[in-house]
This record gives C-alpha cells, sequence and structure tokens, in this order.
C-alpha cells in the first residue's frame, strides 16, 4: 500500500521534472530539472529490484553528465542570458506529434497481452558480472573502446587552436 | 498492487519518452536537446529493467544492457558537449536554426 504511494509520488514528480526539463526557457534551470528526474528514475530503478543500478544512475547521469551539461553551460557565458524566441504553431505541431505518439503506445501497452514470468530470480550484482564477464564480454570490451574513443574524440575536438 | 504491475512502469515510461520527443521537436537550443535526449534513453532504461522484472527468466539480461544504455550516453554527452563548445566559439550562438553551414 505505502509501496503504490511511494511510486505514484515518484511516477508525477518525475514526469513534471521531465516536463520542467523540457519546458523552462532558461537551460541552466533545464539542467537543474533534469537533475531532479534522474533522482525519480533512479528510485523507479530500485522499484524494478535493480539497487545497483540505481547507484550507477545516481554516479554516472547526476555525477558525471549533469554536472558536464552544467559546466558547458556555464563556460559559454550567455547561453543562459539569450532566451530563445518561441513560436506557437511550432510548439502545437510538436506537442500533436508527441501526443499522438503518447496516445499510440498507450493503446498498445493497454491492448496487449503481456507475457508473464515469475519475479523470483537472481538480481544480484554476481550474476550481473558474471553476465559481463562470461556472454556478453564482447560488448563490455566494445564499450570501453567507445569510451575511450569518445575521450580521445573530446579532446582532440576542442583542442584545435587554429579553428576560432 | 499499481506498483507490482508492468503496465504501470511502461505508462511512465512512454510519458517520458513522449515528452523526450516533444523537447526535441521544439526546442532550438543544443544544450536542451541534448537533456531530452537524455529523458529518451531514460525511458529506454526504465522499459529494459520493467521487462528484465516482468517477463525474462534471467534477470540479469536486462540490467547488462541498461549498463550499456548508460555507458554510451556518457560518450555520446562527452562528444556533443564538446561539439557544442565548439560551435559557440565559432558561431557564438548555440540556436541550431543558425548552425547551417553545411546546407548544400
Amino acid at each position: 500500500m505505502i509501496a503504490d504511494i511511494v511510486f505514484i509520488g515518484l511516477a508525477v514528480v518525475l514526469l513534471t521534472a521531465a516536463l520542467l526539463a523540457v519546458w523552462l526557457k532558461n537551460v541552466f534551470y533545464n539542467a537543474l530539472a533534469l537533475i531532479l528526474c534522474l533522482f525519480c528514475v533512479a528510485g523507479i530503478f530500485i522499484y524494478l529490484n535493480s539497487e545497483f543500478l540505481a547507484i550507477m544512475e545516481v554516479i554516472i547521469y547526476i555525477g558525471a553528465i549533469s554536472i558536464a551539461i552544467i559546466f558547458a553551460i556555464m563556460l559559454s557565458r550567455p547561453m543562459f542570458q539569450q532566451h530563445e524566441k518561441r513560436d506557437i504553431k511550432k510548439i502545437l505541431r510538436s506537442f500533436a506529434i508527441a501526443a499522438l505518439l503518447f496516445f499510440g503506445l498507450i493503446k498498445t501497452i493497454c491492448m496487449t497481452q503481456w507475457l508473464q514470468v515469475s519475479i523470483e530470480g537472481d538480481y544480484s550484482i554476481r550474476a550481473l558480472g558474471k553476465m559481463f564477464l562470461g556472454e556478453s564480454v564482447l560488448p563490455f570490451e566494445a564499450v570501453s573502446l567507445v569510451l575511450l574513443v569518445a575521450i580521445i574524440g573530446a579532446l582532440v575536438i576542442s583542442n584545435t587552436k587554429d579553428s576560432v | 498492487m499499481i506498483s507490482q504491475s508492468l503496465q504501470s512502469y511502461l505508462l511512465v515510461s512512454a510519458g517520458l519518452f513522449s515528452i523526450g520527443v516533444f523537447g526535441l521537436l521544439f526546442r532550438r537550443n543544443l544544450v536542451a536537446l541534448l537533456i531530452s535526449l537524455e529523458l529518451i534513453l531514460n525511458s529506454a532504461s526504465i522499459n529494459f529493467l520493467a521487462f528484465n522484472k516482468f517477463s525474462l527468466a534471467n534477470k540479469a539480461v536486462g540490467q547488462v544492457f541498461v549498463v550499456f544504455i548508460i555507458a554510451l550516453a556518457a560518450a555520446e554527452v562527452c562528444i556533443a558537449l564538446s561539439l557544442i563548445l565548439l560551435l559557440y566559439k565559432r558561431k557564438d550562438s548555440i540556436n541550431i536554426e543558425q548552425a547551417s553551414d553545411l546546407k548544400g
């Protein structure tokens, strides 16, 4: 019962924060709303029995990605002072497309008979590690390579002196 | 038992996905587009974990996928932010309407 109430609260805060993260005009407030939204996503991960991923979400998304976004906003000073002009027609069009997508998804979710199995199982980090170094070791190594290339690429891109 | 049914998680993630698409379509600021993209990736993660809990026998598979999503999102943000800063240095603006040099 309490779990349900907390879940509904989490979902409401999550969707409100997501809406603020795309709607507010100041980019800095967008980033702050994104942090709140990611906290709620971490809470939902705990509901889905994945405590490890909830911690990873907080550490990587909030601790690294959001801070990097805020850092970039701060580095380019007038970025959060220049306000973009809003075109009502464009907003209405985008809203129509998003609403169409949303109702299509809801209809699909409610109509489909989902395959349900028992929710009992091994959610432990031990099983996750065995999965990583056993069955899915190739994607694991590929991801480490992708991260290395991304770091080097970011350094190279942001270090071009003659481009300014 | 709302928190014990697959549909409620799917509904939350559908809402998050639609909000992300809405932001992606109407914002003109590159950093705001990046934030909308993060929302979309998170809705995909929630979907993976929901199906992992409710309709998969091996409970580690979905978690592995979410770890990959988080790692790729980190790489993507790293590259995108450096590109955005470079564009800002060149154009003095991050409005995507003005970044039309590559238009044929």
